[in-house]
């Protein structure tokens, strides 16, 4: 019996310990506050549930707990610093929050969100604070995910909450006017966890997938609790890169360019669910480059073989896209679509156009992009000079091996 | 909750401004600190002489030494303030972004030590 009350709680704390915090937070005004009652609520519920039965609503039983036991030991502090009191009292007249409905908790969890990625806290806090906070990630996760040390990310963390809590930043949805400019920030964050799992800036590995994992089960929370069209399109796009993760790789851990992998290793489930979202995104007629991105990677993913590809919807389609959003990369991405449609040349005149401005001089994507162009055209001293230029600046190992390959391959 | 929202531009360029650019220039400014004196924002608000007539002191070991001009080297330079009070930050954020300079230059906005707080 007692087993089975532990299993219950580890079940709760599971699918609600996150929610618990996030109305916390907001009962108490104070993220440490919160957690501490947090862990409080779930310590009391291991001895109380084994004896009294689980309570009919365990999270509004939790949330009530943890405010309690919070106030309870600002009082006990108060005999030794009289102006907590007040803090206490405060608190205490705020009243309990019995029977939250259900959008109160869903508003909380944004909230929570919001919070995290308030564009007065530097990005990487950002990140760190909602892996933590929102997703639960341990600091040590967090540090691993991002090949940093505990102690970098617990200061970042402990940094962030000082400025929520010293500047004031408001546990507060954003005005309708400050919405669209926030949810940028929000995505941003969550693309950004996404792309450090699906292809690390360094190190050994070309994935790691826990992130990218985390990354998509955020995206789904976001857009449970507020369906915005570029959420929607951010999910697909992260569904549809997602999908392609068993072909990127071949057995030995070599980089797998899009145009040479095995299609039937692509996961149609997730390109099913990513094709809907980019179409459900779409027809909101509020798009932005998220979706716009998501609906290129559909393309691709809808193609049976490279060559089959509609080159001239994803080269429409990047058109759109530098309108939106114009960047040399999504330039260069052009280019490379331009050169597929049109053949080699007509994309090369396009990538030295790009590179003449300087903008991507430093990006071994750009060198590595007019290196095949220029294999392909049989000018092979090019294409072996950039290939050495993409090496020098290359960073992660499959990426450097694959280019290596490339150069050994023009020797021969 | 208070703020200082510290403003700073490039002298140059405000000096390059023309009679009438820079009397509309102004003339936002009156104009804002009217709407923030309206709203409660408003605790006071200064512009500061350019950079130029600035004078930086330090005592090191009990001897006292000044310096003409500020102590570092930027593009922008601080050219006023204002002290404001407002609900949170997201509020202060919304004050600060109607000043003039943040269109032109750009306005750091910090919280205030509060000692009685606890």
């Amino acid at each position: 019996m007692a087993g089975d009350v532990r299993e219950a709680v580890d079940a709760v704390y599971r699918s609600d310990s996150r929610r618990v915090l996030a109305t916390l937070i907001r009962l108490l005004g104070d993220f440490d506050l919160a957690e501490e009652a947090l862990h409080d609520a779930f310590t009391a519920a291991l001895e109380r549930w084994p004896r009294d039965g689980l309570p009919a609503n365990p999270r509004a039983w939790l949330v009530s707990t943890g405010r309690f036991k919070a106030i309870d030991g600002i009082r006990r502090r108060a005999r030794f610093d009289a102006s907590l009191t007040r803090v206490a009292d405060r608190l205490d007249a705020a009243g309990d929050a019995p029977e939250q409905d259900d959008q109160e908790v869903e508003d909380d969890r944004l909230r929570l969100i919001f919070t995290c990625c308030h564009p007065a806290l530097p990005p990487d806090a950002q990140v760190a604070l909602t892996l933590r906070e929102v997703c639960g990630l341990t600091t040590e996760e967090i540090a691993h995910a991002f090949l940093s040390t505990p102690p970098t990310v617990a200061q970042r963390i402990v940094r962030a909450k000082a400025k929520i809590r010293d500047a004031r930043i408001p546990y507060q949805l954003p005005s309708r006017d400050d919405l669209p400019r926030r949810l940028d920030t929000v995505l941003h964050v969550i693309y950004l966890v996404f792309n450090e799992g699906y292809s690390a800036s360094s190190g050994g590995t070309l994935t790691r997938r826990d992130l990218s994992g985390e990354a998509i089960r955020l995206g789904r929370l976001l857009i449970e609790l507020l369906p915005e069209p570029e959420a929607i399109g951010l999910l697909g796009l992260m569904l549809l890169h997602e999908s392609r993760r068993p072909a990127r790789t071949s057995a030995e851990g070599e980089l797998v360019l899009l145009v040479d992998q095995d299609r039937s290793l692509w996961n149609q489930e997730q390109i099913a669910e990513g094709v809907a979202l980019v179409e459900r995104a779409l027809s909101s007629r509020r798009f932005g480059p998220y979706t716009l991105q998501a609906a290129i990677a559909a393309v691709h993913a809808e193609a049976p073989t490279a060559p089959a590809t509609d080159w001239a919807q994803i080269v429409g389609l990047y058109d759109v896209l530098a309108r939106a959003d114009p960047s040399p990369v999504v330039a260069l991405n052009r280019a490379a679509a331009v050169a597929m449609r049109d053949g080699p040349l007509a994309g090369l005149a396009l990538i030295d156009a790009i590179l003449a401005r300087g903008e991507l001089e430093d990006y071994h994507l750009a060198h590595s992009a007019r290196a095949d162009l220029c294999r392909r055209l049989g000018r092979t001293g090019e294409a072996r000079s950039s290939y050495e230029r993409a090496l020098a600046l290359a960073q992660q190992a499959p990426e450097r091996r694959f280019l290596q390959r490339r150069l050994d391959e023009l020797r021969s | 909750m208070k703020y200082l929202c510290l403003i700073y531009d490039e002298e140059k360029k405000v000096a390059a401004m023309s009679k009438s650019e820079s009397d509309a220039f102004m003339g936002e400014y009156f104009a804002f600190t009217d709407a923030i004196r309206k709203s409660g924002h408003y605790i006071g608000g200064e512009a500061l002489q350019p950079v130029q007539t600035a004078t930086t002191v330090r005592l090191r070991n009990g001897k006292l030494s000044t310096t003409d001009g500020p102590f570092a080297e930027t593009k922008e330079q601080l050219g006023g303030f204002y002290f404001i009070d407002a609900r949170d930050l997201n509020d202060a954020i919304q004050v600060a972004s109607r000043i003039p300079s943040a269109r032109t230059g750009s306005v750091e906005v910090r919280p205030v030590v509060e000692f009685n707080q606890t």
